[in-house]
């Protein structure tokens, strides 16, 4: 047991003292930062108008010949609070078309009442990319329309306000694991960042695995580290040790997220946060999140060191370690795409294949609210899997160590069995 | 303490890579295994070691099979340099100790009483890959010696090392036998072990072909020469019976003998003839009996 710790400690110190770890690290938690507070940042700049100013947005300039329009539609983009501001003016549509090329104006706005007393309305600004200003002009242009329409049509405002009364409209869902679309969406967010750092987590620290594996025989220190204690030993210490060094990382990023959003000056509830579905963190997903990124780890980095094993140069490594990419890509693209309809069937069957489930189990327990024994099974099989793997692994592990040559092929598998057997 | 290696094959697939090695190697003496690459040397080792089971046959150390139960005292020097390149010297020389049973402190003695040992205490903090490759084969011979095995298996040791460290090694090695430590160690160098060994053995195609103390072979070799020098021709004593053959030369001439006891007989017929003023009878070198065993098949 001591020589397991020798080693554990040794892979994660190692690993944690070099310059690259540290510096992506760092890297890293300075991103979080600047993203919790870009919000801030970005405005703190404008401000400083370092952008030169520029025409002031904010600000419409409005055509009309006689002027009735004006300010009903000013009082509705007041009570709207869209922070709009109209202006008269009597230029022409010309030369307020060379005042946007000019940078001058951002934007005008020719109106017109027809003989049926329809507001007909042209919104011009540099490109047609503009949408949130015109569609606030029109929504409130719309109001101005009904209110017109409806003096002329003698209604009283309470009449008006049963005319527009809202419906009730609610999405209900029969399937007892569905969530309602409310709560649907504010997981989905926090799942969809989830997945991303399982999937890019396993993907990343059994690379490491393989490299530092392959990198151990190519140096050929491996023979002597298997003389001194047992090959399988050596394959399990080191993966522990990396996989602690890897979820201590995850933890100071996810330390440094929480730091940065609480003292960033960004509303959670509010705009980016909230798609994420951050305000609502539940504690059930982050610790399926740790579940699944650790029986992910421990299964994929068997993997790759029973496939780093077998190549005698690190160069070799990237191409032996394809088939495990590609099963880990794939099981990315079903979680992915199962974001947006979790009950899918073939979701729900590839959550059961071990190599496919820390992923897709862990979408659908973040997504659903499915029995206890679904995600139990799904674990249960994951175990089942690493513990075969592992077994399998040590054997090809114990033999794939002691072969040099041109090896870079799945059938020196067999090869390092017959030579792990001793 | 004995190393007892009895009736040992080792087959991957239909090919042994060593065929029926039978051999003892006892406490505190020095064994070389000679061979050409490819003759199941590192095999051996190997199967020595543990890593890998011999098809048929046992190994045993002090009695027992050699696991990793035991691996604290056995020093293992692969053929190959295997040390982390960017590793420090002495954190790898602590850490290899460590995995060896050490404790750390110890190792950290160890380390550097061996570096001050070989002249080099001041890479302690340097990286492997700085050193030179002679100095690299320093440190990798100290991370086989650092736990004070007693049986170091050293496997070509002298290899990549200038003449002056090849002497500091031999003396190293020499005072860890005097220790007490048995040593089993291959080299292409006859000389080395001529020098070095009291028992060894030469391999071919996985098969000792010779095996014994260093008398034992050069006697078992079964052909002596004897140098004859006299005024006169000496080409008649070829007719003598087990005399093999006759190398005349300016001052007298060489001849191949099977047994001892012909060189007396020729000595005794020359001195019929007048006065011999050189009479020697010559052992063959290791390196001769090598050529000879495993060279004319190569040839």
């Amino acid at each position: 047991m001591r020589d397991f710790w020798t080693i554990f400690k040794q892979s994660f110190l190692t690993k944690a003292k070099t310059k690259s770890f540290v510096i992506t690290t760092l890297i890293v938690v300075a991103g979080i930062f600047l993203m919790a507070n870009i919000a801030t940042i970005i405005t703190k700049i404008q401000d400083a108008g370092v952008f030169g100013g520029g025409p002031e947005k904010d600000t419409i300039y409005v055509v009309e010949e006689n002027g009735q329009l004006l300010d009903p539609l000013q009082q509705q983009l007041n009570a709207s609070e869209s922070g709009i501001t109209l202006k008269a003016t009597t230029k022409t549509v010309d030369e307020l078309e060379q005042q946007i090329t000019d940078e001058k104006i951002a934007s005008f706005l020719v109106l017109e009442l027809d003989e049926t007393e329809t507001i007909q309305a042209t919104y011009t600004s540099e490109n047609a990319n503009a949408f949130e200003q015109p569609m606030k002009v029109r929504e409130a242009l719309q109001t101005v329309q009904t209110n017109i329409k409806a003096n002329s049509l003698e209604l009283s405002a309470d009449e008006v306000v049963q005319l527009f009364s809202p419906i009730q409209f609610e999405q209900d869902a029969v399937s007892a694991s569905s969530k309602s679309e409310e709560e649907l969406s504010q997981a989905r967010g926090l799942v969809y960042v989830l997945i991303f750092v399982i999937y890019f987590a396993v993907f990343y620290y059994s690379n490491m695995i393989a490299t530092e594996v392959a990198t151990e025989k190519s140096s050929r220190v491996m023979e002597i580290i298997i003389s001194s204690v047992s090959p399988v030993k050596h394959m399990f210490a080191k993966i522990a040790g990396v996989g602690t060094l890897g979820l201590l990382q995850i933890a100071l990023f996810g330390v440094a997220g929480f730091i940065a959003l609480k003292t960033s000056s960004s509303d959670l509830t509010t705009g980016v946060f909230s798609f994420f579905g951050f305000s609502n963190v539940s504690i059930s997903t982050m610790i399926f999140a740790v579940l699944f990124f650790l029986l992910g780890y421990f299964l994929y980095a068997t993997l790759a060191a029973l496939l780093g094993s077998l190549v005698s140069r690190t160069e070799d490594v990237q191409q032996l370690l394809l088939p495990m990419t590609f099963l880990i890509i794939i099981a990315s693209f079903i979680a992915f795409s199962g974001l947006g309809n979790p009950e899918a069937s073939y979701v729900q069957i590839a959550s059961y294949f071990p190599f496919f489930t820390p992923l897709v189990m862990f979408l659908r327990v973040g997504m659903l609210d499915l029995p206890i024994w679904e995600p139990i099974l799904g674990i249960g099989i994951l175990l089942v899997s690493i513990f075969i793997l592992g077994w399998f692994g040590s054997r090809v592990y114990r033999g794939g160590v002691l072969m040099y040559g041109a090896s870079q092929s799945l059938k020196d598998i067999k090869k390092a069995m017959d030579l792990g057997r001793k | 303490m004995t190393l007892q290696i009895e009736q040992v094959t080792k087959k991957f697939g239909d090919f042994s890579a060593v065929k029926d090695l039978s051999m003892t190697v006892k406490q505190g003496s020095m064994y070389g295994f000679l061979g050409a690459n490819g003759a199941g040397k590192t095999t051996t080792f190997r199967m020595i070691l543990g890593l890998l089971d011999p098809t048929e046959g046992t190994i045993t150390w002090n009695g027992q099979p050699i696991s990793y139960a035991n691996s604290t005292h056995i020093g293992y020097l692969p053929e190959e340099r295997g040390l982390y390149p960017k590793m420090k010297v002495e954190d790898q020389l602590v850490y290899l100790g460590q995995l060896r049973g050490m404790k750390k402190n110890d190792a950290k003695i160890s380390a550097h009483n061996w570096l001050e040992r070989f002249e080099v205490p001041h890479y302690a903090n340097k990286k492997v890959e700085e050193l030179s490759k002679g100095n690299q084969q320093k440190i990798q011979v100290i991370a086989s010696v650092i736990h004070k095995p007693s049986l170091i298996i050293l496997d070509e040791p002298f290899s990549g090392l200038d003449p002056v460290n090849v002497e500091m090694l031999k003396k190293a090695i020499m005072d860890i036998q005097k220790d007490g430590a048995t040593i089993v160690f291959s080299s292409h160098r006859m000389d080395h072990v001529e020098e070095l060994c009291e028992q060894l053995c030469i391999m071919h195609h996985g098969e000792a072909i010779v095996r014994g103390s260093l008398r034992e072979v050069k006697r078992g070799f079964g052909r002596q020469n004897v140098r004859l020098k006299a005024d006169f021709d000496l080409s008649f004593l070829s007719q003598i019976e087990g005399v093999d053959s006759f190398k005349p030369s300016i001052e007298g001439g060489v001849f191949q003998i099977s047994e001892e006891r012909t060189a007396h007989e020729l000595l005794r017929t020359a001195l019929t003839k007048g006065e011999i003023r050189y009479f020697a009878i010559e052992e063959p070198s290791l390196q001769d009996i090598f050529i000879e065993k495993v060279g004319k098949e190569h040839a």
